[in-house]
């Protein structure tokens, strides 16, 4: 499995979730788990994904994520799970 | 599982407290590239960097890519130039064609800066030492991204005092020759005590001969995130203040050994060290003085500076050695003035000395740095200040350093004008009581004793 984190920040607009969905439907990408909360008064969605048998590279997928988010007036970003792993567990 | 409050925090780490990975450095050997004859020495050079790095920048675009962490710095460090040219350099002239050769193949694999033009000579100097010495000046000046470093003591053999004063001499020329810039050549040069061989910062950074053929070193980075998390622990007690920085550090680091891990194994060469200095750049926000008035001084400079600095460099230590397999270089808080917004503010308001900062020096990494001083200061005073902070580096057994730059017309009250990573400096007044004997003395300081420490 190769896990990514998918993050979207910025202000609550309709469809968000279901732009990036068809995003990672169509690239083969399968969603583990979706979660989404407010912090510091901005939505927050956080989406674990596996890119095991994705089409895209994951320089090109977090590109393409992130036009589709200008495009909605949001901020997303895709980081290998690492990141988050090495900084938050011992 | 990850949950959102830990993604979010990590990339709030990222997008405002300035948490990058400061530089991935590739330490390159060249022992190998000896020949006694200049041309195929230099051929051989350029080729084996140009080999070794061809795919280093491209690796650390990916990798920032992958974890969203920028990687603000990709750099070359190789074996000190002097033992390299010894062969075949029979005049200091001859060392400034190593010195093109080092600047064309950075700027082939697209490097900002290599260092290595360096010299080691804690206890004496060949006469290849001498000759690179004589061509830092031209060296730095005909090129662009050469970095220079020479290592004038140690606490196993003493100072060369010999060194200490042509390398007074030689930061001067280093300076006039570049007065039409501010004198920002001497912004590539740096002199050491106990200089370590796995130092991925520059300017001093070289690929020391104990060192393997090729190895990846990373320089982490963080003020900015070590401030906010004392931000929230105002009026705590030491032991959370403490706590706070350490658990902060463990988090930075962690990112630094990802980083290299993933370097290392993407660029198929063994990782070495990650450094974990933090290390602040102009930027608001990514200060080290603004840690020293969030733990409670009005200014870095005030009485208490010195206590509150060796704290700091402490628990970014413990926290830091945890997180990563191997820690090295030079490891602790940089203090340099012109990279770092809240030491000019301090400067500015009079609360921050150079004697204050060489105080500082002894409980925290590196030393004098990046330090603007009259352009009339003799060279014999620049070499005072320099023997001093080699004694305390000496006698302390750590490393210590200075990067002093003779602003030449220009007296305190101006400042001079680095740009970018570099900043701006205020000018700072330097002890005009001369040294000049002292100084002159021929030989070296014996090594300190290393018992009876009551």
């Amino acid at each position: 499995m190769n896990k990514t984190i998918i993050t979207v920040v910025g202000r609550d607009t309709v469809g968000i979730i279901a732009k990036v969905c068809t995003y990672l439907a169509d690239n083969e990408i399968n969603i583990l788990d979706i979660s989404q909360t407010i912090i510091d008064g901005f939505f927050n969605m956080m989406m674990i994904v596996d890119t095991k048998a994705s089409r895209k590279a994951h320089a090109e997928m977090a590109d393409e994520l992130k036009a589709i988010g200008e495009q909605m007036g949001v901020h997303v970003l895709c980081q290998k799970e690492e990141i988050f792993d090495s900084m938050h567990r011992i | 599982m990850l949950n959102i409050f830990e993604v979010s925090e990590t990339n709030k780490m990222i997008e405002k407290e300035n948490l990058d990975v400061r530089t991935i450095t590739l330490g390159i050997s060249l022992l190998d590239c000896i020949d006694s004859n200049l041309s195929a020495c230099n051929q051989k050079v350029y080729e084996k960097i140009t080999t070794v790095a061809k795919d280093l920048v491209k690796t650390g675009e990916e990798i920032e890519k992958e974890f969203g962490i920028p990687i603000v710095n990709k750099r070359i460090s190789v074996t000190p130039m002097a033992l390299i040219g010894g062969a075949c350099c029979k005049q200091p002239e001859d060392f400034v064609t190593l010195a093109h050769t080092m600047d064309n193949a950075a700027k082939a694999v697209g490097v900002n800066l290599i260092g290595g033009y360096s010299a080691l000579v804690s206890k004496g100097m060949t006469k290849a030492d001498e000759m690179l010495i004589k061509s830092i000046p031209e060296a730095l000046h005909s090129t662009e991204r050469v970095c220079s470093s020479v290592n004038l003591g140690s606490t196993k053999t003493g100072i060369n005092m010999d060194a200490v004063r042509l390398m007074g001499e030689v930061i001067k020329q280093t300076a006039e020759i570049s007065a039409d810039k501010d004198s920002a050549d001497c912004m590539k040069l740096v002199v050491f005590c106990n200089a370590p061989d796995d130092n991925p910062f520059m300017a001093g950074a070289f690929h020391g001969v104990t060192e393997a053929d090729a190895i990846i070193n990373v320089g982490v980075s963080g003020p900015g995130v070590v401030k906010t998390a004392l931000e929230k622990v105002r009026g705590e007690s030491f032991e959370i203040l403490c706590e706070t920085i350490k658990k902060t550090a463990f988090k930075v680091t962690r990112v630094g050994q990802l980083v290299a891990g993933e370097a290392s194994k993407m660029l198929g060469i063994p990782f070495g060290i990650v450094d974990l200095s933090l290390a602040p750049t102009p930027a608001v926000g990514d200060s080290v003085a603004d840690i020293l008035c969030e733990i409670g001084l009005e200014y870095a400079g005030a009485p208490g500076t010195t206590a509150a600095l060796a704290l700091l460099n402490d628990q970014v230590k413990k926290g830091g050695v945890m997180a990563s397999s191997y820690v090295g270089g030079l490891s602790g808080a940089f203090i340099p003035v012109s990279e770092d917004q809240g030491m000019i503010d301090a400067v500015k308001a009079g609360a921050l000395t150079l004697e204050k900062l060489e105080a500082m020096t002894c409980v925290c990494s590196v030393g004098l740095d990046m330090i603007a001083i009259p352009g009339k200061t003799k060279a014999t005073t620049i070499s005072g200040i320099i023997a001093d902070e080699m004694a305390i580096g000496m006698v302390n057994q750590k490393t210590t350093a200075v990067r002093v730059i003779p602003a030449i017309g220009k007296d305190v009250g101006e400042q001079v004008e680095f740009g970018g990573l570099f900043g701006y400096a205020p000018i700072m007044p330097v002890n005009e009581y001369s040294c000049d004997a002292f100084v002159n003395r021929k030989g070296r300081i014996p090594a300190p004793i290393h018992s009876f420490k009551n």
